[in-house]
């Protein structure tokens, strides 16, 4: 842990100061300003291009960006590799592809990062990654390759991946979007279940549903800048930006 | 029926039955692959007479009119009773051990056997995939192998065995010992090329570069001259490395350009996505390379990096230009025996010597065709 003079309190999860992002002459990103706290779930949802999937990748640094801060569980991201890795090791992602390994069965998907990066002894992880296999309701898949799965189990074993490593903070990159309609629902059901557990989730999504139930806050991004952030009850009901309203009429037909 | 009505329910499963016999079996194979159409037809009529005319002389010259024994070049002439001779093996077999070891001391060939057998045996517990501890067996080809292998045939006198100088090596020896050191050292090395071509630190990824394009954009025989001239330049004389082993630095380096340009090839093809989930994880960059990049890259490149393995050990032959005497080397020597002079002696010798590269190429081709099936397996949808 760093010692900066304005290290973030422990309560809050996520500080993101003043970001700016370009890819070279297109201003992806434009003064994003948010701090999420421990615990909290926040769904960002918007039109296509927004800046939201970049927004959420940069909390990880698999994006980098030209001006800003981002704080993660009090540690600075910068560009020191040994901050970035620490960051990473607690903040778990699920991505809009589920990016799989291919030549792992489920099981080894699992427990590669414990062996590998938290040193944990081989027993143990297996013993982890069956609990969050069972809790993701597909044990039995254990041993099979990831290409023998569909789109709903394939991205459950991502999550399941994902949590193995204990993250203080979940992303989900558009978790339902590359699925089948009939697999939509096993999927939120498990990020649902998640979200009761108490686990800081931040999640890109167009599934209102979802972002309706479990969301602590909603963030509309739309042309590179935080539009508007409401609670779920206040922003459908009563969306006060334009660019939001015209949003929810095209969504929520 | 289910054509002429707007609605169909099925009453009872249709069960399986069994193929036509005319379309399964031997005769459907027939049917479909030589005989489908009248395109297909004329070829198989084609191929059949190409091989008609193509294969009997073969067989009589190499198997059925060949000499298999003789004590000197009269049996493999042609004489009134013998008219036609075939291929003259008996000058192989003379030969033979000359082939094999080249001037290597007839007192100490069983070190060259010890080697050999010290080869196989490493090979066979890599290449075997349900051999147990392949680890240790990684430890033993890669570390205990090289310096068993330094000691049995140039010799350590303090241990009791003669030096023996790699001028003396020569044949299928010299063949081996060039083509596994090159096969052996450019797979990692032209991974960690590759891995420097991509770098993002500038210094990296010019050498990198530089030295790929130089040694890909020179002819190996080149490579060779320079390896062989330059190296005991840049070295004190003390130390200037023998023949053999400017010959082997020089197979390496070419060898480790061109698996590098494989190896990129392996590497690009794997999706971003791995490299960010991997990433996401928290692995760090050489465990995320050898834990999940590699391993897809490898095994996608497999055929390519086998066929380069392929070409090494045919390109082995061109050190005859800085003077070893590889295999092929030594099929050139013996063939101007004047104690064997024939008119089938020279043909005997090349198809003898296409025998032992073919065997040893198609070897490594077939290992590989079953990796590569067994790899599919694991992936196939």
């Amino acid at each position: 842990m760093d010692n900066r003079p304005d290290q973030a309190a422990p309560e809050l999860a996520v500080q993101v100061i003043g970001l700016h992002k370009w890819y070279g002459e297109f201003h992806a990103l434009r003064d994003i300003n948010v701090t999420v706290t421990r615990g909290e779930r926040i769904v960002i949802c918007g039109p296509s291009g927004g800046g939201k999937s970049t927004l959420l990748r940069c909390i990880n640094r698999l994006e980098d960006w030209q001006q800003g801060r981002i704080i993660v569980d009090g540690i600075e991201l910068t560009d020191d590799p040994k901050q970035i890795t620490a960051v990473r090791r607690d903040v778990g992602m699920v991505f809009q592809q589920f990016n799989l390994f291919p030549h792992l069965t489920v099981l080894e998907n699992c427990t590669l990062a414990p062996i590998r990066v938290r040193h944990m002894p081989k027993k143990d992880a297996e013993e982890l990654a069956m609990r969050f296999l069972t809790r993701v309701k597909i044990p039995e898949q254990a041993q099979k390759y990831p290409s023998r799965l569909s789109g709903g189990q394939q991205q459950r074993v991502a999550i399941a991946r994902a949590l193995c490593m204990n993250p203080k903070i979940m992303l989900f990159d558009e978790p339902t979007s590359a699925l089948d309609p009939e697999m939509v629902k096993e999927v939120l059901d498990t990020m649902v279940g998640l979200a009761s557990d108490g686990i800081t989730m931040l999640v890109v999504s167009h599934e209102m549903g979802f972002a309706r139930q479990v969301a602590d806050r909603i963030i509309f991004m739309d042309d590179g800048q935080i539009v508007e952030i409401d609670e779920p009850k206040s922003f459908f009901e009563n969306p006060q930006h334009e660019r939001a309203k015209l949003f929810l009429q095209q969504v929520l037909r | 029926m289910a054509t002429d009505s707007k609605s169909f329910l099925r009453a009872a499963p249709a069960e399986p039955l069994p193929p036509p016999v005319a379309r399964s079996g031997i005769i459907g194979w027939l049917r479909e692959n030589l005989f489908s159409s009248p395109f297909n037809i004329a070829l198989t009529l084609i191929c059949a007479a190409f091989l008609a005319w193509i294969v009997p002389p073969l067989l009589r010259f190499f198997v059925f009119d060949a000499i298999w024994s003789a004590d000197s070049r009269e049996a493999c002439l042609a004489s009134p009773d013998n008219p036609d001779p075939g291929a003259c093996w008996a000058f192989i077999r003379v030969w033979f051990s000359y082939f094999v070891y080249g001037f290597y001391p007839q007192a100490q060939r069983w070190r060259v056997d010890i080697f050999f057998a010290a080869l196989a045996f490493g090979i066979v517990w890599l290449a075997w995939l349900h051999a147990p501890r392949r680890d240790t067996g990684a430890v033993y080809f890669f570390i205990v192998l090289p310096i068993l292998s330094y000691v049995l045939l140039s010799g350590v006198p303090m241990v009791g065995l003669a030096s023996v100088p790699s001028t003396l090596w020569g044949g299928i020896l010299v063949t081996i010992v060039v083509a596994t050191v090159g096969i052996v050292v450019s797979l990692p090395l032209g991974i960690l090329l590759a891995l420097g071509r991509r770098s993002d630190i500038p210094v990296v990824k010019f050498f990198s570069t530089a030295f790929i394009e130089f040694v890909r954009g020179v002819p190996l025989i080149t490579v060779l001259f320079m390896a062989s001239v330059m190296l005991p330049l840049f070295v004190p004389e003390r130390f200037a490395p023998e023949k053999l082993l400017r010959a082997l630095i020089g197979v390496a380096m070419f060898a480790s350009a061109y698996m590098a340009e494989v190896v990129r090839g392996g590497l690009a093809s794997v999706p971003r996505g791995q490299y960010e989930a991997a990433q996401a994880l928290g692995l760090p960059f050489w465990r995320m390379m050898a834990l999940v990049i590699l391993p897809q890259a490898l095994r996608v490149t497999l055929p390519n990096i086998v066929n380069t393995f392929i070409a090494l050990f045919k390109d082995t032959s061109l050190v005859f230009i800085v003077g070893i005497f590889d295999f092929l080397r030594t099929i050139e020597a013996a063939r101007v025996d004047p104690h064997w002079a024939t008119p089938n002696t020279s043909v005997t010798g090349y198809a003898f010597a296409a025998a032992f590269y073919f065997i040893c190429c198609y070897g490594m081709s077939r290992y590989a065709r079953n990796v590569e099936a067994r790899l599919a397996r694991a992936h196939r949808r």
